[in-house]
């Protein structure tokens, strides 16, 4: 079998960052003094399939290092080693190591961290002190079996490493697995070692059914055929890989080697053999009895991503190799794939089916002599239908790209833990709506500021044990990260039950700064959103975790640039609520075509608020040349869009046309345009792709008629035209 | 003494089978098709069921899945006489509950080495 395993990697390196996600996850869950042995197990699996698939595809750093943690989860497991907290801290510290290690082999670079061989050592002395539970004999032998990494090379292959993966009905068959191990005794000393079994829930159980799945070790010189003779009723059935290797130290490393791309290669190997649908409905089978597993260990992330894993794995493979063809731009490696439910791209499929279909009738009507009102009327028909299923086809592909939040919330847990302790605060983390699902692109870039904003109430907002409970709340400070669906957005809450935020304080420290005068009253509300302003900081001291420069400003410009908007609700004493809102998607956006002059542009609808005609009598002119108008109680600069542009309109004068307040960072402006047209919904093509950036556009659009639409990009155009503050130029 | 059926509508290859079998000291009953040795099978349990494919009456794959809907037959292994050349039966048996097969032409030691690897 003559495959080349590089086309696996970047599946391989996608789930290890998912099984580090979930070591992560199941270690910070982990009662150290108690530990729940599905927990450990969870953790142990983990580790265990990145060993096998790291030794597999060469990275043999990977390997030795997890062989490490491996063989220390395997002796919490056995209960041959009493966890420790120590332990926790040193796995949960290895699981850093190992997304470094990752990092860099996706990016094809060089690993250097001088903490791999602190840890490693650290490693190889836990394995080697004693702490067995008292209940249970120490094995020496065994934890002493640390790899030696030059062995690797010069050792001599003299073994097979068998990964027997029974089929479902194998002794249905009449098939017995031990008398097979039997036969292969014949050809040498045979290990045999059986993984954990994959149960299903009892309901689901098949007592005739065969759940389970060996390793065998056997130290022979037999070639692979004379192996393969014993399996051979039943490897059409059974995941089997071979792995030769040697039976010294780091042939363990391999043991497991095939273990985690038995699905990929096996099916593969024997999607030719074997129908498509028996390799399919193993899968399924696989991964049921897989997500019951999981749901037990309540492992948010691979709850939602792994049962649909094993079956989704044939549709990966298409991008996949054209990944590996384009290894050139490993840098973006990351980016390059997306694990997609077979159900979608059913539904996807099943849309293109509607729209041939459509397509064919249009076809039809289109080749006909003569056009009447029948033929007319049918037109209609299909053109609706074109325009239905064009819809739905845009839904679904955009479907495709959406992810559960919890990929974003999964790391707070662990983040939470660190700075809590880190600053002597307790803290219950609560995550609710993880399930919510929004675009890779906008759940990417979210995450950096919702670490900040969760630090933030960690550090600020939080009170230390002993202030909350002279304040009568409970020793343990809560911050619940929640995110739902409203309204075509998707809105996450960042809230914390602290001290909520310190007017006082930051009143002050804004008239030091020189952004409130010595003398202004402001309401609370609007004194809350100072700090949102550039280079505004309250912390006395500038700590290691919020307030190192980067300010809730640079939050604030990130959600603008995904299209959203930040709120801040703060009441003292009681905590603060920041509520972030984000288009569901960055492709599309609902905008507001406007004309001036002979240019049509989109403004995004979000930013909105109202769209009137101002009498000369409210408008303000400036001695800078920037002209304010009165709106109800508040002053607002006008740009003059045309101006900025540099192009002709139709109304030079704001009495002239229409002013449209949109909003720039919660401070209201307006844009002089000539007239409104319609709303809809466009796609945004990027500008700087295809040509530049410009100031104060934030991407095209094609209209329905092919004409080329700018986006205006507000804020940008508020920095264009010079206004920085309207509360500056009204005073 | 494990008790083994044979089931050949061709009476050299029974006799091969049969003699070849007892030599090594099985209770060895021979049956010449597949309805005859479906009948054959209820009267007792027998360890290990070798079949010809191509038979008259009823074949070696009907009788596998009649047999395999017996509940003393659950689990039984039951093996294929088959040729080279059928592959696909081997795939049609398999489905029906063929525990595995012996590729004709076949010499008395395979033949007793695939009993061994089926009964231990």
């Amino acid at each position: 079998m003559d495959i080349d395993l590089s086309q696996f990697s970047q599946v391989f390196f996608e789930e290890s960052i998912e099984g580090l996600a979930a070591m992560e996850s199941e270690l910070l869950k982990l009662d150290v003094d108690a530990p729940d042995p599905e927990t450990i197990n969870t953790i142990f699996r983990a580790a265990h399939s990145i060993k096998g698939g790291s030794a597999t595809f060469g990275f043999m750093a990977v390997a030795n290092y997890t062989h490490l943690l491996e063989t220390l989860l395997d002796e919490i497991r056995d209960g041959r080693r009493r966890m420790t907290p120590d332990h926790v801290d040193m796995l949960l510290h290895s699981v850093d190591l190992l997304r470094g290690m990752i990092d860099s082999l996706m990016n094809k670079s060089e690993f250097n961290d001088p903490k791999l061989p602190q840890l490693e050592q650290r490693l190889a002395q836990a394995l080697a002190s004693n702490n067995a539970p008292e209940t249970s004999q120490p094995e020496p032998a065994e934890s002493s079996a640390a790899p030696v990494a030059s062995d690797a090379d010069s050792a001599i292959e003299d073994c097979w490493y068998i990964d027997f993966k029974a089929g479902f009905d194998i002794m249905r068959c009449g098939n017995d697995p031990l008398l097979m191990f039997a036969e292969l005794e014949a050809k040498g000393e045979v290990q045999v070692s059986l993984l954990p079994p994959q149960f299903p829930a009892w309901d689901d159980f098949d007592p005739e059914g065969c759940y389970l799945h060996w390793q065998l070790k056997v130290i022979t010189d037999a070639p692979q055929k004379s192996l393969q003779e014993v399996f051979e009723w039943v490897e059409d059935e059974c995941e089997i890989s071979y792995q030769r290797g040697c039976s010294t130290v780091t042939g363990e490393a391999l043991q497991a080697a095939d273990d985690t791309v038995d699905t990929q290669v096996g099916a593969i190997s024997q999607a030719g053999a074997v129908s498509q649908a028996a390799v399919l409905g193993q899968s399924i089978s696989q991964s049921t009895s897989q997500s019951v597993n999981q749901s037990q260990a309540a492992t948010p992330i691979a709850g939602s991503s792994l049962p649909t894993a094993t079956a989704v794995t044939p549709i990966e493979k298409a991008p996949q190799a054209q990944a590996a063809k384009q290894a050139a731009s490993a840098k973006n490696a990351e980016s390059s794939s997306i694990r997609v439910s077979t159900e979608k791209i059913d539904m996807l499929i099943n849309m293109v089916g509607e729209l041939v279909i459509t397509q064919a009738m249009l076809g039809q009507i289109g080749q006909q002599e003569e056009i009447n009102q029948e033929s007319l009327l049918l037109l209609q028909q299909g053109l609706e239908q074109l325009a239905s299923h064009t819809r739905d086809l845009q839904e679904s592909v955009m479907q495709i790209r959406m992810l559960p939040i919890s990929f974003a919330f999964n790391r707070f847990p662990r983040l939470v833990r660190d700075i809590g302790q880190q600053l002597g605060k307790k803290v219950e983390l609560v995550l609710k709506g993880e399930d919510t699902e929004l675009d890779k692109t906008v759940l990417e870039k979210i995450v950096d500021p919702m670490v900040h904003l969760v630090r933030n109430s960690l550090d600020h907002g939080l009170e230390l044990p002993e202030a909350r409970l002279a304040r009568g709340k409970s020793e343990t400070g809560t911050i619940t990260l929640n995110a739902f669906h409203q309204g075509g957005c998707i809105v996450i809450e960042i809230v914390d039950d602290g001290a909520g935020l310190n007017t006082e304080k930051i009143l002050m420290k804004a008239r030091q700064k020189g952004l409130v005068g010595p003398d202004e009253e402001l309401p609370e509300e609007s004194i809350h959103q100072l700090i949102f302003k550039p280079g505004f900081s309250t912390a006395d001291t500038v700590s290691d975790l919020s307030g190192r420069g980067v300010g809730m400003d640079v939050v604030k410009r990130n959600i603008h640039e995904l299209n959203g908007t930040i709120e801040l609700r703060s009441e003292a004493g009681k905590g603060s609520r920041f509520t972030i809102r984000l288009p569901l998607t960055l492709a599309i956006l609902d905008g507001q075509l406007i004309r001036i002059g002979k240019h049509i542009y989109v403004v995004p609808l979000v930013s909105i608020y109202e769209s009137l005609q101002v009498p000369s009598n409210r408008i303000n002119k400036l001695s800078d040349g920037h002209e304010l108008i009165r709106l109800r109680d508040e002053y607002l600069p006008v740009i003059k869009v045309f101006r900025e542009f540099n192009h002709d309109a139709d109304a030079k004068e704001i009495k002239d046309g229409l002013v449209m307040v949109v909003d720039n960072n919660n401070e209201k402006t307006g844009l002089l345009v000539d007239e409104l047209l319609a709303q809809q919904q466009v796609v945004i093509k990027s500008l700087e792709d295809n040509y530049t950036r410009i100031p104060g556009i934030s991407g095209a659009t094609i209209l329905g008629d092919g004409t080329v639409a700018l986006i205006i990009d507000v804020a940008g155009l508020v920095n264009l035209a010079g206004i920085s503050n309207s509360k500056e130029h009204a005073a | 003494m494990k008790k083994i059926l044979a089931v050949d509508d061709s009476a050299s290859m029974r006799q091969m089978v049969g003699f070849t079998l007892k030599t090594a000291g099985f209770d060895v009953t021979e049956a010449c098709n597949g309805d005859e040795a479906l009948k054959v099978a209820q009267t007792g349990q027998f360890d290990l069921v070798i079949s010809d494919v191509n038979m008259p009456v009823m074949d070696g794959i009907t009788l596998i899945r009649n047999l395999r809907t017996l509940p003393a037959y659950k689990f039984t292994p039951l093996l294929m006489l088959t040729t080279e050349s059928g592959g696909d039966k081997k795939q049609e048996g398999r489905a029906a509950g063929a525990t595995g097969w012996i590729v004709k032409p076949f010499n008395p030691e395979q033949l007793l080495a695939t009993v061994r690897k089926v009964l231990g």
